[in-house]
């Protein structure tokens, strides 16, 4: 039995679409829908399913961010999802979803397109590639996504202003270990103290140097010059040491090629 | 002369060109010739032939150094302050007229006794030709400042008429969002078989919307009503989309309906409050617009119980650099100078979201 969760955050849209389905596919069980990314997240870490359509635009995390979460994530021994990417408009999305070789639809979805997609879907599940190579091609076609849906860059931050209470932190981003989201707030680290900013990482990011800090983790951008040894482990991840602070970091499996040996 | 110092005179062609100096020469040898009929009428000499060389060779070297001196200072101030590329203001010009004429009046004067071989004394030389020269340069001068007063308008003018349509069309473009127009279209399309007449409702909602946006960039003001008006069907398209999760409330005073604003001016702010305060939110929110009078002044207020604005966005917002907040704010500069304003902030009451005001003179 193959098992699919749709995640949309428009009630009518996803409704057509869980019918249309269920229509062209009577053996597809459909999960409940999620409306938002952070639900449609946890729904397919706890549910695994076999297929994944996810809409681009949502509320919490965007599809791209789901899909890069689940790479994160997903556990040993079952199979990676099929991911299958919705939008509405937007081009440039669509430009790199077709060079990327990825199931896109766009919104409407005609039946007959729906249909294609069915059978393509299913001849893949037929012929599954083994676990890791699936996992492997997928977080290969991930990284190339979110590198070309990259925001355009900003004018890069010099100081970055910490307010607790009435008092206001300047701390200069040459000082900054790392960066760390918790929540709505973005922990800013450096070798004495930390600081909280209420911002997102997705916003923080366009604004620093790439060169100079790698994100290495959906929540985490370390300083490339303070990472003092990564190890990698044996679940694909690595684990980096720091120059200057104690605790230890996570890469994850999507930039753990960041920390091949030369 | 109705003309302050700072009259503008910004002739946009470079300081340099050729063709406007050629026409100056011509208007000026015309002048000097027409002087010459009427000194000749005059009887201040003679002779026809004697008058012209007089007026032309006068004429000429006082219109050399006047506007070879005008240039200069032009240059000169623009250099040193920010300034129109030809005009260098009339305190540099009244020096400069009145110097060259009486430095162009003795050397024309004496070049043209050497042409003719005349006498020291000649029934040309006497004040009252000295005090025609004077005057002729500074009827030549006006004309020369008028025409090229006309010229930097004429340009200001069609300057500004690509602005506004440049402007008109970027609007336009901002209003016609594709993402939402296909989204619309998407839930149209599925509402279509679930229930038609609700189908029927959001597409004369979608109608309203589109028949006022393309009205908009026609008209330059409508009635604060209509606003309201447009903003409830986008907010009605925008609520069959986000169902349960769009709330919306609207504040619009009886006595205010009527009052004209210009077009679609809060719709960046709703579009702002939906894209980046509700829409991410995974609860939704809701939305209020509301208008009110403050004294001779008309106060709108977009509120939404969204995200509110991240620490960057704000500053962002203050710079003048967030969202379609620039494009609000540069036609509310446009219309209004500094009577108009538009602030950012974080809703204060517990609710939480984004706060947008906009206030601007209230004109009946």
């Amino acid at each position: 039995m193959t098992t699919a969760l749709i995640a949309e955050d428009e009630p009518l849209l996803a409704a057509a679409l869980r019918a249309d389905l269920a229509a062209l596919w009577p053996d597809l069980v459909l999960l409940p829908t999620a409306g938002d990314g952070r639900t449609a997240l946890d729904t397919a870490l706890a549910r695994q399913p076999e297929l994944c359509f996810l809409d681009i635009r949502m509320p919490a995390l965007s599809g791209l961010e789901v899909a890069a979460a689940l790479a994160e994530d997903w556990p040993e021994g079952p199979g990676f999802p099929l991911l299958v990417f919705v939008t509405a408009y937007d081009q440039y999305a669509v430009q790199a979803f077709e060079a990327q070789a990825v199931d896109y639809l766009v919104k409407p979805v005609p039946r007959d397109r729906l249909a294609a997609c069915v059978q393509r879907l299913q001849a893949r599940l037929q012929h599954r590639a083994p676990q890791a190579d699936a996992l492997a091609q997928a977080m290969a076609q991930l990284r190339t996504l979110l590198g070309t849906q990259a925001p355009p860059a900003q004018p890069r931050l010099e100081v970055i202003q910490a307010q607790v209470g009435n008092l206001v932190h300047l701390v200069p981003v040459d000082q900054v270990i790392y960066f760390e989201a918790a929540d709505k707030y973005v922990r800013v680290v450096t070798a004495e103290r930390e600081h909280l900013i209420r911002l997102s990482l997705r916003e923080l990011l366009p604004q620093l140097d790439p060169a100079v800090f790698w994100q290495v983790h959906r929540g985490t951008v370390v300083r490339a010059r303070a990472v003092a040894s990564a190890r990698r482990e044996d679940t694909g991840k690595v684990t980096l040491t720091l120059a200057g602070r104690s605790e230890t970091l996570v890469a994850s499996r999507l930039y753990a090629h960041l920390f091949k040996g030369m | 002369m109705p003309l302050a110092d700072n009259a503008p005179m910004p002739s946009l062609r470079a300081t340099g060109s050729l063709r406007p100096m050629g026409v100056r020469f011509l208007i000026n040898q015309g002048a000097c010739s027409l002087l010459a009929v009427v000194l000749w009428q005059f009887g201040v000499s003679a002779s026809l032939w004697e008058n012209w060389v007089f007026s032309l060779l006068i004429g000429n070297c006082c219109w050399l150094l006047i506007d070879g001196g005008l240039r200069l200072a032009a240059v000169w101030v623009r250099r040193h302050h920010d300034g129109p590329a030809t005009w260098p203001g009339w305190a540099w010009a009244t020096p400069i007229v009145l110097i060259g004429t009486l430095i162009g009046y003795q050397v024309g004067h004496g070049l043209s006794r050497l042409v003719l071989g005349l006498p020291g004394q000649h029934a040309l030389v006497q004040p009252r030709v000295l005090l025609l020269s004077l005057v002729a340069a500074l009827a030549i001068c006006y004309i020369f400042y008028a025409r090229e007063r006309m010229h930097a308008q004429h340009l200001q003018a069609l300057a500004a008429e690509q602005q506004a349509s440049r402007m008109q069309l970027k609007l336009l473009q901002s209003q016609l969002e594709p993402h939402m127009l296909f989204n619309t279209l998407a839930n149209l399309r599925v509402l279509i078989g679930l229930d038609a007449t609700a189908a029927q409702g959001m597409l004369d909602h979608l109608i309203h919307f589109l028949r006022s946006t393309l009205a908009s960039t026609r008209l330059e003001a409508h009635p604060l009503a209509a606003e309201f008006d447009h903003l409830r069907d986008y907010l009605a398209l925008m609520g069959v989309r986000m169902g349960p999760r769009l709330q919306s409330r609207f504040e619009l005073p009886d006595t205010l309906a009527a009052v004209p604003v210009p077009p679609l001016l809060l719709q960046p702010l709703v579009e702002n409050a939906i894209r980046h305060g509700l829409e991410p939110k995974v609860e939704g929110g809701r939305i209020e617009v509301a208008a009110r009078r403050d004294g001779e002044r008309l106060c709108l207020r977009v509120r939404d119980t969204g995200l509110g604005p991240s620490d960057t966005a704000a500053a962002a917002a203050t710079a003048g650099t967030g969202f379609g907040l620039d494009q609000v704010r540069q036609r509310l500069h446009t219309l209004y100078g500094s009577a108009a304003s538009l602030t950012l902030r974080r809703a204060e009451d517990g609710e939480g979201g984004t706060e947008v005001t906009v206030t601007l003179p209230l004109r009946a």
